[in-house]
Order: structure tokens, then C-alpha cells, then sequence
């Protein structure tokens, strides 16, 4: 029993890292339709400018700093790198895709390859005894910021003028812009609001790793792709649902399983969801 | 005149669907944009609203305008009640509405006299309303704001006999104070609102001219739209 | 290499009985202008392969460009790893630039063919030939597998679901499973179980010409693709699917022929490149690899006769190169993604349709002073 506890609030700390990764990926794509491979970038500048400041600045002033230098870098990406291409997706993918080689690499010469040793409050390291399991309580640092981040989010989304334009934005763009919106705004509002979100998944997974190194981007990123692939692209309830789902399908099939067995069954799922749903569980169609 | 179309070319795909459309549309009553299917009246209406590239002239109002941002189009007072609705399906029928407001002051009480049921509505999803329904939400949204033309595409397709009335009704009244360019199939609807024709066949301008002298000259009906005068649609 | 592509990438009436974009009509009677360009067309890469064959006899030294003198050891290396990713762009082609299919997981099948030979010399001690045929065919086999599964979806999933498959191949393979793969450190290809001609620093010249043989394959293989019925229904699939549906040809299936065909391609070349460098390693199958032959089509000019081979080539030298140079050049040029990534940024805006394509462009004016036929 306490091992499931564990494991299941494990799962859920990680499923905290995806949601906030996926959920502004998801956006930028059901809304401006760019596939953004530049996203872990956003990640890593969270992450490395925190951990560059904290030393002088102190804890939280260094994550907002963070959170600020990531979606600032968002919104640049898009005005100066997306905007340009505006309706040719294929060339934004690829641009997104020189960007996040360059960027990772930028990030290696100023900051090296190897890992940093990342900054974590003291009551983080500290573990709290939940129904027999000893839980360390970074798990519910992750999983509280997710939540706060998405009841944020859907509440931004549901009662602001900007989260009315981009919840319709998503459903046809076009329209929106018939009606006299300039939905531009809304694309570059969008990439903000998803690179202050990875950074701060950046700077979560910093803590909850212990470490940060320039690769970290990549990799979490193409397990925040199947999550947004399964959420449907352009739901962040769907990108929640998905995240939850798998981030605990990874910690037990990795647990109870063979190593890395996780990772497989997680595109297993994957496969399945796709096949029996191409839309992905939110409905959004998936084939743009 | 409020907007003078010359020589509109668009190719898309490798096919040529515009290939020098011309006509003007008065300054008062309804111009009717006819033709048969595919032959580019939904095309026109978006190159004029820069939804897709396009070459010639289009003045609006007496400026230039090809190549403008549509959003600006907009603004500036020309509005779009698009084919097949495009309501937000997933918006309520409020949150629609809302989205559309460009003025400070919106003219909620002339969409609630036209529309009364959308105000009992107001709370449900744009997407589980019927087509008719649909179609006044789609209206409501551009009768908000204060405009000085309206591009209506195809009001009535879809539509049961009696919300087609509705429609037209509907249509009619916002004609007495908005100049109206019409794409219509159904022509007791074009009958009875429009003042003026063009017809296009194969991306091109083929009539141009006063309503009643295409639909009372039955021969001239059955060449230009393929149909008798007294058909509503094929 | 920039004079080659006669007809634009994006041909609107491809999939029409017109005349075929290469040179494989001979019947045409009157000796034209257009014959001669034809002839030049399929003499020019013939010459160029005569002139790589033969490049290991050059004792030629050019400082800039290499270390050593062309048949140097070193050198021949540089340029057989330049020749393995020109096929092995040529052959994601095969399915980004010539089919629109946007694959982020074709590494799966290079590091299928590379480690598939590798584990079968070093650890089954098979005969080479044996090891690469049935590796080829595995790969080949997985592509049939996984693509009948991806190719349900399209547009972005279908990336995305590519993309995840490749990422399983890469956590399997670093995993180490059984002990087969060698985890993180690789495998190095036991020289034991190779043939005598290919070991050793004085073989590298064998490496070479092999590297030169798996390139000339691909050539072959895509540009008769091209030139075939198949090739103009992929450009026609490519454009509008649609149109292929209204003919009555299975889009899907279509697709899945050009998929394990490239998965084919790639698990040759997953082959050569394990030969060339000695092993394997994880590098091969991560989702990086896939990204930079996305960059090298680009580069070069995707879905062009020439383009992807010209930026593989022309990436493996300056990734190769720029890490050469690196602890030489200042800031972040010391590393050689930062610079090949920004490189390719500016060639999507600046140079669209790849360098080879920079020669296209002229075409019309080309066209314009040549005489007009039929």
C-alpha cells in the first residue's frame, strides 16, 4: 500500500512537470498552429537564469526572474522568428527546430555541458509520511504548482477577453479575424504565457532532479509531445488529463516492470489512443 | 458606390478560380452575388476580405484595399456573415456575441428585438443549437457593431422553409440602413430582397445589373443561373 | 551539382502523363538543345562519380578544407562519413521533400541498421554480408511495422507518432538490454568477424569506396523512384491527396511502399555508417540525428534530384570540421550546432528552396534564352 502511495504521488509530481510543459505547447499549437520544437529552449532559460541569480537574489525573486526571461523569450521567438512565416507551418517547424540545436548549443557555451547542481527550498528536501509511505515533499511542490497553473489557466481562458479570443481562436482562427480581432496578439500572448510555463517547469524540474543541463529541454520534451498528442491539441484540460494518465502509466510499468518499460508503454499508449481516437481525447482534430 | 470590384484575380492550388471579376455594389439596398456552384461567389467575397490572396482592385468606399489585414477590413465597418455559420462551437451563445463587440456600446438591444430566443439561450453551446439557430447568432454577431456593408454568404443553405422567412425578414430590415452584398441560391429569398444582380460564371462576370430584369426574364434565368426563375435551389 | 533540377519540386500536373522530368525518354527524334542538356544531365553525375572513385590516388593537399592530403587516412574518412549522410539525406527525401511526409523518427532505422550488423558480427559472429542483408531486410521489415501503425494518422501526429516510436528505439538502445547494445558507451564493431579488406587504418580507403557504392545505391533507387510512375503520384500525394483518392489509388498504401522503402534506404545506410566509424552508438537512434537530416534536405533543397545529398555532404563536413576547429573559434561558434542551427534558420528564410535550389531560380531565365520544344 505505501508503495502505490509513493508511486502514485511520484507519477502525479511528474505528471506535474508534463502539464506544464505540454499545456502551453498545446496552446501554441491549437492556436497559431506551430508545432514548437523550440519549447525545451524556453525550458532551459527558466531553469539557467534562476539558477545564475539565486545566489544574490534569493530564492523566489530568482524563479520569478526565471519565469519573466522564458516567456519573454517566447514572445521574442514568435515576433521575431514565427510572425514572419505566418500560414507556412512547415517552415515554423523548422525554424523551431534550427532554433531549439542553436539554442541548446548557445546554452552549452555559456553555461557548459554538464549538469549544475540545482537550488531547492530546505522543506523540499524533507519527506512527510503519508498512509505508511514516506513521501519526499518536492512531489508536492510539483503537483501543487500544476494545479494552481491549471486552475489559473482555465480560469484565464473562461472569464478574460484574451482567453475568450484564444479558446475561439483555436476552434477556427480565420473567423476570429473576420470578426475584427487581431489575432496575431494572441499568438504572440500565447507563446508568453508557454515559455513562462515551461520555464517554470524548468525550474520545478531543476529542483525535483537536483540538477539542470542543457539537454534537459529535449528530453522532457517529447514526452510533453505525446501528452499534448493524447490531450488533444489545444485543450489544456485534455493536456492535464493526459499528463496525469501518463505520468502514473510511467512510475508503475517502471516500478513494476523491467527499466524502461515505463517509457515504452507510455508510447504504447500512445499508438492505442491514436488509432482508436485520431483526435485525441479532447476531440480536437489531431491532423493539421 | 460602396465598394468597386475590377478585374479580381485569385489562383489557388495550381487552379485559377478568379479570373477578372468586375462589379460594384450600390450604396443602399442588397446586391445579390449569383452563379452556380463553384463558379467563385464564395471566393470573391473572401478576396475582398483578404481571407485569401488575390490580384486587381478592390475599393471600398473609395480607398484601396487589396492586401489590407482582414481584422482592419472589419474594423473599418465591413462585415461578414460567412457560409455554413462558423459559429464557435464549443463558445456559448453569449460568449459568441461577446467576442464579436468592436464599440464600446454594443446594439444588444436590436439582436435581442431580432433574435429574442438567443437571449434565452444566452448560457448554451453555439455548437448544440440547430442550423437556423446557428444562422442568427451568426447575423447577430456583425448587427453588435455599427456597419457600412454587410457580405452575407449563403443565409439560407440548410435551412427549414419557415427560419428561411425568418432570415429574410431579418435581412430585409438590416438592408434599410446597411448596403448588403448577398450570395444566394435561393432565389424567392433574392426575389425579395435584392435590388441589384451579378452573376459570375467560371470565375469571370457575365451580368451585372437590376434584380427584377434578370429574375423577370425567365429565359435569361435559366442560361445565366441554371435554373427556372420559380425553383428555389437544385 | 547546382545544374540539375529541371523541373520546380512542387510540378502542379505532376501526376499527369507529361513528359518524365529526367532524362529517360532516348526516343526523341530531333536532335534538340534539350537533348544535349539531357545527355549533360546524366553524363555530369556520372563524372562526378568517376572523379570520387578515383579521388583515393590524389595525393592533393588542401589546407583549408582537409588536415591531410586527400588519400590520407583521416581525410578519407572526413569524406566517407560525408558520402554515408548524403545518402542518408537523399533517402529521408525519399520521404519529407519528395512525399510531404514529415518523419521525426527515421533515426530508428539507421540505428536498426547500424546496430542490427553490429550485434550480429560482433555478438553472433555472422558473416558480414549475411549480417547487412538480413539487418537491411529487419529494417525494412520494422518500417512495414511501425508505418502501417503511424501512417493511420497524418500531418502532425503522424510527426509525432514517428517521433515517439524513435524515441522507444532510443531509451531500448541505451537501456542496454541483455547486454546487447552497450548502453551509453555503444557498441564497437568487433574487427574480428569483418572481412580483411576492411580493417585497418590502410583499409580506410575500402570504407571509402563502400561509403561511395551505399551513396550511389540511394541515387540510383530514389531517382529511378522519381522518374517512375510512383515517383509523380508521391508529388501529386505530396500536393493534394485528394487527388490520388479521386484516382482511385490508395493514399495509405502508397505511402507505406515509399516508408519501408526509405526504412530500407536508412538501415543500409545505418550499416555503412556503423562500418565507417567502427560501431554504434546511441547517437545513431536519437531524435537529433532525425532533426539534422531534416536540416541537411532543407539545406540543400528538399525534394530537388540533388539538394539532400548536397547538404548531407555539405553538414557532415562542417559538423565534422567545426568540431575540429571549436576550442579555436570564439563563444558559442565553438560549437558546431550553434552554428549549422543558426545557418539553417537563415536558410529557411533567406534561400527557400536550398541551395541547389539557388541554381532552379535561374531556370527561367535559362528556359526563356533556350528554344522552345514541342
Amino acid at each position: 500500500m505505501s508503495t502505490v502511495v509513493l508511486l502514485t504521488l511520484t507519477g502525479l509530481g511528474l505528471a506535474a512537470l508534463y502539464f506544464l510543459i505540454a499545456s502551453g505547447l498545446s496552446l501554441v499549437f491549437g492556436l497559431a498552429g506551430v508545432l514548437n520544437f523550440a519549447h525545451g529552449l524556453f525550458l532551459s532559460i527558466g531553469a539557467y537564469v534562476t539558477w545564475s541569480v539565486v545566489g544574490s537574489w534569493g530564492l523566489l525573486p530568482a524563479i520569478l526572474l526565471g519565469v519573466a526571461a522564458a516567456a519573454a523569450t517566447g514572445a521574442l521567438v514568435e515576433l521575431v522568428l514565427i510572425r514572419p512565416l505566418y500560414t507556412r507551418h512547415t517552415e515554423q517547424v523548422l525554424v523551431t527546430v534550427g532554433l531549439s540545436l542553436a539554442g541548446v548549443a548557445l546554452l552549452q557555451s555559456v553555461w557548459g555541458a554538464d549538469a549544475r547542481v540545482f537550488p531547492r527550498p530546505a522543506w523540499a528536501s524533507e519527506v512527510i509520511g503519508i498512509a505508511g509511505a514516506q513521501v519526499p515533499a518536492d512531489r508536492f511542490l510539483l503537483i501543487g504548482a500544476a494545479v494552481v497553473v491549471l486552475l489559473g489557466l482555465l480560469a484565464f481562458l473562461r472569464y478574460t477577453r484574451y482567453g475568450l479570443i484564444i479558446r475561439a481562436g483555436v476552434e477556427n482562427r480565420a473567423m476570429v479575424s473576420a470578426l475584427g480581432i487581431d489575432v496575431r496578439n494572441a499568438f504572440t500572448l500565447v507563446f508568453a504565457i508557454g515559455g513562462a510555463l515551461a520555464g517554470l517547469a524548468g525550474i520545478l524540474g531543476g529542483m525535483y532532479f537536483s540538477a539542470i543541463s542543457p539537454g534537459q529541454g529535449a528530453s522532457l520534451l517529447i514526452f510533453a509531445f505525446i501528452v499534448v498528442v493524447i490531450g488533444g491539441l489545444g485543450s489544456v484540460a485534455g493536456a492535464a488529463g493526459a499528463a496525469v494518465a501518463v505520468g502514473l502509466l510511467q512510475q508503475f510499468v517502471n516500478y513494476y516492470g523491467t527499466a524502461g518499460a515505463g517509457d515504452v508503454s507510455v508510447v504504447v499508449l500512445l499508438a492505442a489512443v491514436l488509432l482508436l481516437r485520431p483526435t485525441g481525447l479532447a476531440g480536437k482534430v489531431a491532423t493539421a | 458606390m460602396i465598394l468597386r470590384i475590377e478585374d479580381l484575380s485569385v489562383r489557388l492550388g495550381g487552379s485559377h478560380i478568379l479570373q477578372g471579376v468586375s462589379f460594384d455594389v450600390a450604396a443602399t439596398g442588397v446586391t445579390a452575388l449569383l452563379g452556380r456552384n463553384g463558379v467563385g461567389k464564395t471566393t470573391t467575397l473572401r478576396a475582398v476580405l483578404g481571407e485569401v490572396p488575390a490580384t486587381g482592385s478592390v475599393e471600398y468606399d473609395g480607398t484601396p484595399v487589396l492586401g489590407r489585414a482582414t481584422h482592419k477590413l472589419v474594423r473599418d465597418g465591413l462585415a461578414y456573415v460567412p457560409e455554413d455559420r462558423c459559429v464557435f462551437a464549443g463558445l456559448t451563445v453569449a460568449e459568441n456575441l461577446r467576442l464579436a463587440e468592436r464599440v464600446p456600446d454594443p446594439d444588444y438591444d436590436l439582436v435581442h428585438e431580432l433574435f429574442p430566443e438567443l437571449k434565452q439561450r444566452a448560457a448554451q453551446r453555439a455548437g448544440t443549437l440547430s442550423g437556423g439557430q446557428q444562422q442568427m447568432v451568426s447575423i447577430a454577431r456583425v448587427l453588435l457593431n455599427p456597419n457600412r456593408l454587410l457580405l452575407v454568404d449563403e443565409p439560407t443553405k440548410g435551412l427549414a422553409p419557415a427560419v428561411v422567412t425568418n432570415v429574410a425578414v431579418v435581412l430585409e430590415r438590416v438592408a434599410e440602413c446597411v448596403p448588403v452584398l448577398l450570395v444566394e441560391q435561393n432565389l424567392a429569398v433574392v426575389r425579395r430582397l435584392a435590388t441589384d444582380a451579378v452573376v459570375l460564371e467560371a470565375g469571370r462576370t457575365v451580368w451585372q445589373g437590376r434584380a427584377a430584369d434578370l429574375l423577370g426574364d425567365a429565359g435569361a434565368t435559366r442560361s445565366l443561373l441554371g435554373v427556372g426563375s420559380t425553383a428555389g435551389r437544385h | 551539382m547546382t545544374t540539375q533540377p529541371s523541373v520546380p519540386p512542387a510540378a502542379p500536373a505532376a501526376i499527369l502523363p507529361e513528359a518524365p522530368a529526367s532524362g529517360s525518354v532516348p526516343s526523341r527524334a530531333t536532335p534538340s538543345p534539350s537533348a544535349a542538356g539531357q545527355l549533360r544531365r546524366r553524363l555530369t553525375p556520372l563524372l562526378l562519380l568517376v572523379i570520387a572513385a578515383s579521388l583515393p590516388w590524389s595525393t592533393l593537399d588542401i589546407p583549408g578544407l582537409f588536415d591531410g592530403p586527400l588519400n590520407s587516412p583521416g581525410t578519407l574518412q572526413l569524406l566517407a562519413l560525408c558520402l554515408v549522410f548524403g545518402g542518408l539525406a537523399l533517402g529521408y527525401d525519399l520521404l519529407f521533400g519528395r512525399s510531404g511526409l514529415l518523419s521525426f523518427g527515421h533515426a530508428l532505422y539507421i540505428a536498426a541498421g547500424a546496430y542490427g550488423v553490429d550485434i550480429l558480427v560482433s555478438h553472433y559472429g555472422w558473416p558480414l554480408w549475411r549480417a547487412a542483408l538480413v539487418t537491411v531486410l529487419a529494417a525494412a521489415l520494422l518500417a512495414l511495422l511501425l508505418g502501417s501503425v503511424a501512417l493511420r494518422t497524418s500531418g502532425i501526429a503522424f510527426s509525432m507518432v514517428t517521433l515517439a516510436f524513435a524515441q522507444v528505439g532510443h531509451i531500448v538502445i541505451s537501456r542496454d538490454p541483455g547486454g546487447l547494445t552497450g548502453g551509453e558507451e555503444g557498441l564497437p564493431l568487433a574487427s574480428a568477424g569483418l572481412p580483411g579488406f576492411l580493417v585497418g587504418v590502410s583499409n580506410t580507403v575500402n570504407l571509402y569506396w563502400l561509403a561511395l557504392a551505399f551513396l550511389t545505391v540511394v541515387v540510383l533507387v530514389v531517382h529511378t523512384v522519381d522518374r517512375s510512375p510512383l515517383g509523380r503520384t508521391l508529388t501529386g500525394l505530396r500536393d493534394d491527396e485528394r487527388r490520388i483518392a479521386v484516382l482511385g489509388l490508395s493514399p495509405y498504401r502508397l505511402k507505406l511502399l515509399v516508408f519501408v522503402l526509405a526504412g530500407g534506404l536508412a538501415g543500409l545506410g545505418g550499416v555503412t555508417y556503423a562500418l565507417v566509424v567502427g560501431g554504434a552508438s546511441p547517437h545513431v537512434a536519437s531524435s537529433e540525428l532525425t532533426l539534422s537530416l531534416i536540416v541537411m534536405a532543407v539545406l540543400g533543397g528538399a525534394g530537388t534530384r540533388w539538394g539532400a545529398v548536397f547538404g548531407g555532404i555539405l553538414y557532415a563536413y562542417l559538423d565534422q570540421r567545426l568540431a575540429r576547429l571549436g576550442g579555436t573559434l570564439p563563444g558559442p561558434f565553438a560549437e558546431p550546432l550553434f552554428v549549422l542551427g543558426t545557418l539553417f534558420i537563415l536558410a529557411v528564410y533567406f534561400v527557400p528552396g536550398g541551395l541547389t535550389g539557388l541554381g532552379a531560380r535561374l531556370e527561367p531565365l535559362r528556359r526563356a534564352l533556350r528554344p522552345r520544344r514541342d
